[in-house]
């Protein structure tokens, strides 16, 4: 019997294509909506996540201050890291792929007649394990070069370009304010993190280099540490703070006067971000999904209207109240299914289309075809239930005399 | 349900009346009326409009209940009857054709008259047969795909005979068949109305206006005022 009726149904839908089809145009355009914001957001998230990880998600900053808080803050009081703190960590925490300390200056890049602003920092290999960095041409700096602080550096790709565009800079010199720095290596490309920063706007020389000759001082202003594959970043962090507090000789009722930035943890603050954008995009388009749904219990109000006499006839001939309020309620659902479904190809191909202009990737959601095609249905039923009643209430006597 | 014995007839009317309004607004439809239809009979209903034939009719067809009086079908007591068992006894007992027809649009002919078996639960191949078998007889071997649009009065009715024989009813109920037909075409829905009384035995109860078409039947019964006026035999049916 059901299998009839949805039969009945089809034929119903079939007499009155054109209403059936701006019907559902209210439903089409209420999932299509969804969709595409669900999916464009999905998208957002994806690039955002993989953005970070470029930074590299296993990785520990470890910074003196106490980071984010509030304008002012302790920062500039708060002592720096001397190298002996980053071998402290390497030595006793455990679990740990590498540890590298860096010192950073903004700086002039000039070679020839051109002239770069950049920033230049100061650090061992290890920073290239941490950052999981691979150079695209030249050599990473030798024991003797890190131990005797000498000046040569690896470029990243934004001042390769900047500076020698497409000629090959390996064994040229630049000049970093009164050093002159032989270029050993390029960096590859890592492109900009999620917070819309080049990474590649970079100049890379040993830490001893940079703190004899630029900075004149022994200040490690950021410890980079990177955990093993498979150990925790958070135990890691826990750990690194319990040895620091020590080596700072933090009272236990003292603040710490430096924070350790789980890379991790802004992953997923900043995915939590774009999350509940989408869930708030994603609501507004579900009002139109609303909105559709009000449309099929209009149209379907007018279809009882206009049908009483075949109501009628049907009562006559035996149906019972449950078979006619099943045929318009099935109607209905079969109506909003297929503004579903059309809403759902509609949508994917406009996410397609956008992910494709905005240069985000476009991530099928799986969950949210199956939420759309449910939901329509539902609407179906929610909007189509009243008008079916009033068929199946219908008085027949009533129901065949109607003009 | 108990099966038709010898004195009993198929269609028995007590003291039915029906009112509709209450009190002082109250109308009386139908004032007392004591009527036997057999099996096999077809009896016309005749009377001028709001003599309560309209009212008796959806009374017989089980869409209405009376007010008092007793109505037993196949000594089935209808009026304890709620609405859905009263559909299920139009479904397995009942056929209708109206004035108007009543065909679906933009259906064919062959699915309006699959319709009431599709309520049935019946089969689609025994359907299209049953189907295609009751156009046959109805003479419309041909039109199976057309919709009610392209067909002419005549045919209409035709098909819509054709829906309420197929599921082999005890009764046929017509409410003014030829109302909106000509001469010729009424003649031929006579016709087949008696055809289907002698052939198969349905039972044919109609409302007509037209005295030409109530000698059709085998009696005709005249409703005045609520209330049955005259009944008369008609001696020989149409031959």
């Amino acid at each position: 019997m059901i299998w009839e009726t949805i039969l009945l149904a089809l034929l119903a839908i079939r007499r009155n294509v054109l209403r059936s089809s701006l019907t559902i145009l209210g439903i089409v355009i209420g999932v299509a909506a969804v969709i595409t914001m669900v999916t464009l957001g999905d998208g957002a998230t994806a690039q955002v996540t993989a953005d970070i990880s470029s930074l590299g998600s296993n990785m520990l900053q470890v910074r003196p201050g106490q980071g984010f808080r509030g304008p002012g803050g302790t920062r500039s009081t708060a002592n720096m890291f001397e190298v002996d703190d980053a071998e402290a960590i390497g030595r006793e925490i455990f679990g740990l792929e590498a540890v590298a300390p860096t010192a950073s200056r903004g700086q002039q890049a000039i070679y020839g007649n051109k002239n770069w602003s950049t920033s230049v920092m100061g650090t061992t290999n290890a920073y290239f394990q941490v950052r999981d960095w691979e150079l695209e041409s030249g050599r990473q700096f030798t024991e003797g070069e890190l131990r005797a602080g000498m000046a040569v550096c690896i470029l990243g790709s934004t001042v390769h370009n900047e500076l020698f565009g497409d000629q090959d800079p390996l064994g040229a010199t630049i000049r970093l304010q009164k050093l002159s720095c032989q270029v050993i290596g390029i960096l590859e490309s890592k492109g900009q993190t999620g917070f819309g920063q080049d990474q590649d706007d970079i100049v890379i020389i040993p830490l001893r280099t940079l703190q004899r000759r630029i900075a004149g001082n022994t200040d490690v202003s950021a410890i980079y540490v990177s955990a093993q594959e498979g150990i925790s970043t958070n135990a890691a962090k826990e750990d690194i703070e319990r040895l620091m507090r020590e080596r700072r000789r933090i009272a236990p009722d003292e603040d710490d006067d430096f924070h350790v930035r789980d890379m991790q943890e802004i992953v997923s603050t900043l995915t939590s971000t774009t999350r509940v954008l989408t869930a708030l995009l994603g609501a507004v388009a579900a009002v139109s999904l609303l909105v559709g749904g009000i449309g099929i219990m209009n149209i379907m109000l007018v279809s009882v209207t206009e049908r009483t006499r075949e109501i009628g006839t049907r009562l006559a001939i035996g149906a019972l109240e449950r078979e006619v309020l099943m045929q318009f309620l099935i109607e209905a659902v079969v109506l909003s299914s297929f503004g579903g479904l059309f809403g759902i190809i509609l949508g994917l191909l406009a996410a397609a289309a956008g992910a494709h202009v905005l240069g985000m990737p476009f991530v099928l959601n799986p969950g949210i075809v199956v939420i759309a095609v449910v939901f329509s249905a539902a609407v179906g039923v929610i909007f189509g239930y009243f008008p079916a009643c009033k068929a199946a209430r219908l008085d027949p006597i009533e129901a065949l005399r109607y003009e | 349900m108990n099966t038709v014995s010898g004195n009993q007839h198929l269609i028995e009317l007590a003291g039915i009346t029906k009112v509709y309004g209450m009190g002082s607004y109250a109308m009386h439809a139908l004032r007392g009326i004591d009527l036997h239809i057999d099996k096999g009979e077809f009896v016309a209903v005749m009377g001028p409009s709001g003599s309560g034939k309209s009212t008796c009719m959806n009374i017989l067809g089980c869409l209405d209940i009376p007010t008092s009086g007793t109505y037993l079908f196949k000594s089935l007591d209808v009026g304890v009857l709620s609405r859905n068992q009263r559909a299920l006894l139009r479904r397995n007992y009942l056929g209708f054709v109206f004035q108007g027809y009543n065909l679906l649009n933009r259906t064919t002919a062959l699915e309006n008259v699959e319709l009431p078996l599709i309520y049935r639960g019946i089969s689609a191949r025994e359907r299209h047969r049953r189907g295609r078998e009751a156009l046959e007889a109805v003479g419309l071997t041909g039109w199976e795909s057309h919709s009610p649009s392209e067909l002419s009065g005549g045919q209409q009715q035709r098909v819509a005979i054709a829906r309420a024989v197929v599921i082999q009813p005890e009764v046929l109920m017509a409410d003014e068949p030829t109302g909106n037909l000509d001469s010729t075409c009424s003649q031929e829905i006579m016709e087949l109305l008696c055809a289907f009384t002698q052939e198969r035995g349905i039972t044919i109860v109609m409302v007509t206006h037209d005295p030409g078409m109530a000698r059709y039947a085998q009696r005709t019964i005249r409703f005045l005022d609520g209330l049955i006026d005259a009944e008369k035999l008609n001696g020989e049916a149409h031959s």
